[in-house]
């Protein structure tokens, strides 16, 4: 049987600074070596210190993946010589000798599956290494220490995983899921990266490490599979090793270093006290996070009676959901789920559409009353929006310019309906033996009418027309 | 005018204008400059001294506000940072290093306008209690230049005894304050550990170690921990002290307290001239008023062994940075692979130091970790134990410094086990994390003998106290140098 387990880091870039000085923790828009500072350069005499705020967000992740929260949480250093480790030890976090790691015990379902979380724990990420060309032919490697230091987690999962689909749907709801609770962004560049270790039946374990992106790693897991099952039919044995993912060749690749045999000597990181995690700050924590993923979909289905799929979509979208709970009022959630889930598709689909989009809940609001008063078709709607989200302007306001206000006095209609009869004669004499052309008919009057008529009250009056012709 | 002064005297005099920060730093200089080849305390010397002293004439002429320091001469242990000023912890990899902050303790300094004379010689990153592991060469005990001056922080207790600056801050591992304050007799203190913030002193063993000031006094040591003690926003393990004034009540003697002599530490191996002189130490004690008893601290016998476990272990990480890649010494990386760049860089490291480094990877690795380390902190949380027990029937323990009189440079460098013994007496302050000091009582055959005494957690004012009565005894001869 295939066994697959991951480790996912994950950086905390909903913080302001990093993991133990007052650099910024986004240090991804600064020049090489300018988001720097003696702590994070590990300069003789520099000293950590815990930012506070990074052990409840890791506090607030562990409780959202079902994880066991020691009453004392403690640092280790891990010892080992990198050019990007600036003090030449990373300080972590390590479970060997009895739970001191924010998290551990965990469990997330996916499908179904429980799959088990060893641990999170809380450390800082090493700075950069830039090479020229590949790491194997470089001549030169350049360090930036801009990203050391930076806050993140690690998650480690039990190798619960049988098969890398799984692994892709468990990385999707955990993607969502940090997201939604406000603790990082997955999908920044380095953000949010994956290693795997996979072993089949009777075989040795197999790390892969270096994957960039984390839907790289399914790819990377289905080779390794294949190659570790040919090495198997021809009874040759799996080695146990760590290999890396060569993204051009799209293949794994045993990797030069030694990794394993690597004695990191950790010992307790005696700067930064062991921190007590006060049973208040849990419960506070767990009632203001942000409500999950799951939750959010359970209350919009039972609650608001909004369709399964469509409760699915705005749950597990972060920014989706906050429009949603921000603009919605009793009576006009599923015009609003609606409208966020259709007809806003394609207009704030990426993180910079999102940031330039000027729509407010309050638009949101307005619209779906308006729709629903039948103030405006629901066709105008769509059209209302897409100028909102490009001006800001208030609806009244764009309602009047785009003259998109419902033709409700039945006369216009009517003027409209008998310059199509006019115009359209060939379909008006088939729509007397066939009903279905009706609705070419309908749908003549509604453009000549901008969308703006009330389409059954425009069937009726064609219907009626057609009887008395 | 005298540079043998203490530091109420100097204040005085600058209040009433009857001596210049100018004068008094062209003195001391004078005085650096004619005593330094014999005796080597300093590795950098403050070229700016001069100016930095008229900038603070100037405000006192003016009437502005001036730092409690009146411009006097300090001196600072090489591991700790000065901005702009080298910061080389006595090492080649550090020969070239200039920090681009101030410690903690040196900017406070700074800030009541004390005078950094210089920056003073150590053993090469503080390992060492003799000061001849420096990597710019020996300091010498101005009583006697032949003989060691103790260490680590031997270059701070030099240029306090030899009247090169008023007072000094060292750093205390296993003892490096407080051996060289009784081999050269003059005052040391290794604070409650978190008293004093670490930020900026070059970490060896950082659960371990303290900053601590020299001086020629009992009160003048208050007066200069009063400036640097107190919780510090950059160091994590700094622990709120309630800022007392050290320097207020240090006169209210030692009547009706009680005073445990540790047994293990006054018997067998314990120099003679050492014994007689603690002897009279507790009797002098106990005609003050105080009661003296015996206690016993048996796990100090494990002390020694447990502290080069547990220090050494922290000084391989600790010391891991220097790889020289950042910051070190002038060497090219042209024709190196990683490894081999670091291995060849690394070897410019003493023989002490490669030491230490050998003995924390071994007891650090797997398989040794619980053998060694997590046995070592055992015996730790053994003394801590032992310590808090005592102090629930005593106020104060009593034992000498060193267990021996200085001895000759050269004498004992090829025998590091024998150099680790030293520091029998000192360490179990250090691993206990209690404050101790050091208070220079007699002199043998033209050496000085320090008695020592401990005190409970954050009881430096009781400590400074008794060490105060006990110095108000003595009338020892002045530096003969």
């Amino acid at each position: 049987m295939t066994k697959i387990g991951l480790e996912i880091h994950c950086q905390l870039t909903k913080l302001e600074s990093k993991l133990f000085c007052s650099c910024k923790a986004d240090y991804r828009s600064f020049e090489p070596n300018s988001n720097i500072c003696p702590v994070c350069m590990g300069l003789p005499g520099s000293l950590p210190i815990l930012n506070k705020k990074s052990v409840e967000k890791a506090a607030m992740l562990s409780i959202a993946l079902g994880c066991k929260i020691p009453p004392k949480i403690g640092f280790f250093r891990k010892n080992y010589f990198y050019p990007d480790l600036p003090k030449n030890f990373q300080i972590t976090q390590y479970n060997a000798y009895g739970p001191t790691s924010i998290g551990y015990d965990g469990m997330i379902m996916i499908e179904d599956k429980e799959i088990r979380i060893r641990r999170i724990q809380l450390e800082e990420d090493p700075g950069r290494l830039v090479y020229s060309g590949s790491s194997e032919k470089t001549q030169i490697t350049l360090v930036d220490y801009n990203r050391a230091g930076t806050p993140l987690v690690e998650i480690v999962t039990e190798p619960d995983f049988e098969n890398p689909k799984q692994v892709r749907i468990f990385l999707n709801i955990l993607a969502d899921l940090v997201e939604n609770l406000g603790v990082a962004d997955p999908y920044l560049e380095g953000a949010f990266r994956v290693d795997g270790n996979i072993s089949i039946e009777k075989g040795n374990r197999v790390e892969i490490k270096n994957v960039g992106s984390f839907r790289d790693i399914e790819k990377a897991l289905h080779f390794e599979i294949t190659r570790q099952q040919s090495l198997a039919e021809r009874g040759i044995l799996i080695p146990a090793e760590t290999r890396h993912w060569d993204e051009a060749r799209k293949i794994t690749v045993s990797s030069r270093s030694k990794e394993e045999e690597q004695d990191y000597r950790y010992f307790p990181e005696e700067d930064i006290p062991k921190i007590i995690i006060e049973k208040t700050l849990i419960d506070n924590l767990k009632k203001t996070m942000p409500e999950s993923i799951m939750s959010k979909k359970e209350k919009y289905i039972n609650k608001y009676g909004i369709p399964t799929q469509v409760a699915e979509v705005l749950s597990s979208d972060k920014f989706y959901s906050d429009l949603f709970e921000q603009s919605h009022t009793e009576k006009n959630t599923k015009e609003i789920a609606n409208l966020i889930t259709t007809d806003l598709k394609g207009f704030a689909d990426t993180k910079e559409q999102r940031e330039q989009l000027k729509l407010t809940p309050k638009h949101l609001c307005d619209l779906a009353d308006s729709i629903l008063s039948n103030k405006i078709t629901r066709a105008s709607g769509k059209m209302a929006l897409q100028e909102i989200l490009k001006t800001g302007k208030p609806l009244s306001e764009v309602i009047s310019s785009l003259d998109l206000g419902h033709v409700d006095d039945e006369s216009s209609l009517v003027k409209a309906i008998d310059e199509v009869f006019t115009e359209e004669q060939k379909a008006v004499s088939e729509a007397k033996q066939n009903p279905d052309t009706i609705n070419y008919l309908v749908g003549k009057v509604m453009r000549k009418t901008k969308g703006k008529s009330d389409p059954s009250l425009t069937l009726d009056i064609i219907r009626k027309k057609l009887d008395s012709q | 005018m005298t540079l043998s002064i203490s530091i109420s005297q100097y204040t005085q005099k600058l209040r009433d204008g009857e001596l210049s920060s100018e004068e008094f730093i062209a003195q001391t200089l004078e005085r650096i400059n004619n005593v330094e080849k014999n005796l080597h305390a300093f590795i950098s010397i403050n070229e700016n001294a001069i100016d930095q002293a008229k900038q603070i004439d100037k405000k006192i002429k003016a009437k502005e506000k001036v730092g409690a320091c009146f411009g006097m001469p300090i001196s600072i242990k090489d591991n700790i940072c000065t901005k702009g000023m080298k910061t080389t912890c006595a090492s080649k990899m550090l020969e070239d290093f200039v920090a681009p902050y101030d410690a903690t303790v040196v900017s406070k300094l700074k800030s009541e306008d004390a005078i950094i004379i210089g920056k003073a010689n150590l053993d090469e990153f503080a390992m060492g209690s003799t000061t001849e592991y420096s990597y710019f060469g020996p300091s010498r005990n101005p009583w006697n230049t032949d003989y060691v001056p103790g260490g680590s922080s031997g270059g701070s207790g030099v240029s306090v005894s030899a009247l090169e600056c008023i007072a000094s801050l060292g750093s205390d591992t296993g003892g490096s304050v407080r051996s060289p304050a009784s081999f050269c007799s003059v005052v040391g203190l290794k604070p409650t550990y978190g008293l004093i913030s670490r930020y900026g002193l070059v970490s060896f063993a950082n659960s371990i170690e303290q900053i601590g000031p020299l001086a020629r006094t009992v009160e003048d040591v208050a007066f200069i921990l009063n400036i640097i003690a107190g919780r510090d926003s950059h160091d994590n393990t700094t622990i709120e002290n309630g800022t007392p004034d050290y320097t207020k009540d240090l006169d209210v003697g030692v009547s009706g307290k009680k005073i445990g002599i540790i047994s293990e530490m006054v018997g067998e191996g314990v120099d003679k001239d050492v014994q007689s002189s603690t002897k009279h130490a507790i009797s002098t004690f106990e005609k003050l008023g105080a009661q003296c008893i015996p206690i016993s601290i048996d796990s100090a016998e494990h002390s020694v062994a447990a502290y080069y476990t547990l220090a050494s272990a922290e000084a391989s990480s600790n010391l891991a940075r220097f790889d020289n890649l950042r910051y070190g010494y002038d060497f090219s990386v042209e024709g190196y692979e990683y490894n081999s760049y670091i291995s060849k860089v690394r070897s410019s490291l003493g023989p002490e130091v490669t030491r230490r480094m050998l003995l924390g990877t071994f007891v650090l690795s797997a398989g040794y970790y619980g053998k060694y380390y997590q046995k070592a902190q055992k015996v730790r949380s053994l003394i801590k134990s032992q310590l808090d027990e005592s102090f629930k029937k005593v106020d104060l323990l009593l034992a000498p410094t060193m267990p021996i009189l200085p001895f000759k440079i050269g004498e004992k460098i090829d025998d590091p086990l024998k150099i680790y013994l030293l520091d029998i007496n000192t360490i179990i302050a250090n691993l206990s994390g209690i404050p101790a000091i050091s208070v220079p009582y007699s002199i043998a055959n033209g050496l000085p003998i320090g008695i020592q005494l401990f005190a409970n957690s954050l009881q430096e004012k009781q400590l400074l106290q008794s060490a105060h009565a006990l110095q108000k005894t003595t009338n020892l001869p002045g530096v003969p140098i």
